[in-house]
């Protein structure tokens, strides 16, 4: 019976890692870098459901959504400006330049959140009502934990539509197959840049508000940690690869949470390294990545 | 004769110890700033090694810096009691040999981290850096005989100017003399095009852990003169913060540009003391020339020759 409410615990961690990590992953899939600012745009979205919030006059199921709703449009146009902004004069180099740049934005936003927001930690406001359910065996679920499930099972299945059925989909999977014949064939690539900044934006900030609502306060340096580990979780997946991130991302929440039931609470952080670093070792591509030859 | 360099290299010395002598009737806050110069020049430069001549990216050279200081640290502090004697109570011979030991510490720790990950390339290899320095911060949280997350307190203060200068003058004759040898045109092979340098031969795995073993051992040294200067060390101070510091003097002066890496050491430890006044403004003014940098001057602010590869 414990060991099924650590599960429970670790598949709703693991489903927020799930949702930071699709952002990472499909960046990735269309630029072929690590957008190291999407730790923030999930800070920023935990923080736009907070101001937000605050303006609800209580807790409902339909003001927990807008709330939702909202903060995802928020982020979505807040990556598609770092995109402009940052990385399209950047287009063409090499990858270390914008990976450097990507940390310089990153450092931005914290800084710039800590001055806008302050640094002091806060309290997250209730979004939906707060209830705990106890089920026959003794295991108990909150609230919060089911509004993370169903949030995240609704978005994976948006996402799979928009990537698998939509024009704009394709064009995303034909510019991560080869760019230049993607451009040939008359895609847009730059509209699809920053509409892959766009989609994994407004699921980072969803994942921000799922986030906050779990663990109640939230400070504008509270994006590094979950975002390396969303990072780590899209690796293990394997990077590009959008089901691997989901998968990822599960399994991580998952480990981490066993860590801690084991009574390693203090090392918990050290452990999405520990996998890092194993995985790069022994299945450098992911679990569910291909391995590519490199042509010369 | 000696050759030119290493007549410069005892001439820096040499002027280190002198102006050593006289610590006592400097300016303390000056003389505070003058050794933190020195301290991130050589964590500069040993970082250049890395990331600049052999194109490497590290994140966690804050994590050797750290195992260094420890390492360092604890020799003195807690064991120099009993070391002491043995060197005759000579502070300047158990002085160098903790921070060699602790450089030795991070140097392992280089070759630990190294050896599996320098196969990764590019942004893998950031991360894993980064997750790296990570975990030793983790680690010395969580280590109770070093303090935890109180950190070491009561650290003998050995650090003087000679020591301070005198290691950045070290490092970088060493780095110096190592990018002009046969090992050096490896390095730069391997930053320049690697697939071209594995087609010639060369073994860019080896040399990518050489460059990294070498500047950890460097980040190392200046770790236990940092230890012996601040007199107190936590491991929140060596964080992804520090790293990222550093990452920023070597672009701001130009991978592979060592004249270039210690103006901009000494310009941003300088700037930093003159920011101080800004308080919130300083990391968004750091993060903000990051970028407009990398966008405008991919190349450093001091490179001015088009001849070395600039990423």
């Amino acid at each position: 019976m414990e060991f099924l409410q650590q599960l429970i615990n670790g598949l709703s961690l693991g489903a927020i890692y799930a949702l930071i990590a699709l952002g990472y992953t499909m960046v990735y899939g269309v630029l072929r870098f690590i957008n190291f600012a999407h730790s923030e745009v999930f800070m920023v979205g935990a923080f736009a459901g907070y101001y937000l919030g605050r303006r609800l006059p209580g807790a409902s199921f339909g003001g927990g959504l807008l709330v939702l709703l909202v903060a995802m449009v928020v982020c979505a146009v807040l990556g598609v400006v770092i995109e402009k902004l940052a990385y399209r004069p950047l287009r063409g180099r090499s990858t270390l330049t914008v990976l450097i740049t990507a940390i310089g934005v990153s450092l931005l936003l914290q800084n710039a959140g800590q001055l806008i927001f302050g640094a002091n930690p806060k309290s997250f406001p209730q979004l939906f009502p707060q209830q705990n359910f106890t089920t026959a065996g003794g295991l108990v679920v909150s609230s919060g934990q089911i509004a993370v499930f169903v949030v995240t099972v609704v978005l994976l299945f948006a996402l799979h539509y928009i990537v698998m059925k939509t024009r704009i989909g394709t064009a995303m999977r034909a510019l991560s197959f080869n760019p230049t014949a993607a451009s040939l064939v008359g895609i847009n690539n730059d509209l699809v840049i920053s509409f892959t900044f766009a989609l994994g934006s407004s699921l980072a900030a969803a994942g921000g508000i799922l986030y906050a609502m779990n663990y109640p306060s939230i400070d504008p340096l509270m994006g590094t940690l979950p975002g390396m580990k969303a990072f780590v979780a899209a690796v293990l997946g394997g990077i590009g690869n959008i089901p691997g991130a989901a998968l990822g991302g599960v399994l991580l929440g998952l480990i981490e949470t066993l860590v801690v039931a084991l009574g390693g609470s203090t090392y918990r952080d050290a452990v999405a390294f520990a996998v890092l670093i194993l995985i790069l070792l022994f299945r450098p591509a992911g679990l569910l990545g291909k391995f590519q030859t490199e042509k010369v | 004769m000696l050759p030119r360099s290493q007549s410069y290299l005892i001439a820096v010395l040499v002027l280190a110890f002198g102006a050593s002598l006289f610590s006592r009737s400097y300016n303390p806050y000056f003389l505070d700033i003058a050794l933190t110069c020195g301290i991130n020049i050589t964590l500069a430069v040993s970082l250049n090694l890395i990331n600049g001549y052999t194109g490497q990216f590290s994140l966690g050279h804050a994590g050797f810096m750290a195992l260094g200081a420890y390492a360092a640290a604890l020799l003195t502090t807690n064991f120099g009691g009993t070391l002491l004697p043995l060197v005759g109570g000579q502070t300047w011979i158990l002085f160098p040999l903790a921070l060699y030991v602790g450089g030795l510490v991070a140097a392992l720790a280089g070759l630990l981290v190294g050896a599996p990950s320098l196969r990764l390339k590019g942004d893998y290899l950031a991360i894993v850096t980064l997750g790296f320095g990570e975990i030793i911060r983790v680690l010395l949280q969580n280590i109770d005989a070093v303090g935890g997350p109180r950190g070491l307190i009561g650290i003998p203060d050995y650090t003087t100017l000679f020591w301070a200068f005198g290691l950045a003058a070290i490092t970088i004759y060493t780095v110096w003399a190592l990018v002009n040898s046969t090992y050096g045109r490896g390095f730069i092979a391997v930053s320049d095009d690697e697939v071209a340098a594995e087609a010639m031969g060369i073994n860019t795995t080896r040399y990518k852990i050489m460059a990294f073993v070498v500047g950890a051992f460097f980040a190392g040294l200046a770790g236990g003169i940092y230890a012996h200067f601040k007199q107190y060390i936590a491991p929140q101070g060596f964080g992804f913060d520090k790293s990222i510091e550093i990452v920023v003097m070597v672009i701001l002066g130009g991978m592979g540009n060592n004249v270039g890496v210690i103006i901009a050491a000494v310009l941003l430890t300088v700037l930093t003391e003159m920011l101080r006044k800004f308080g919130d403004y300083r990391m968004i003014l750091y993060s903000l020339l990051i970028i407009v940098l990398m966008i405008t001057r991919p190349q450093g602010l001091f490179t001015w020759t088009g001849k070395r590869k600039t990423t």
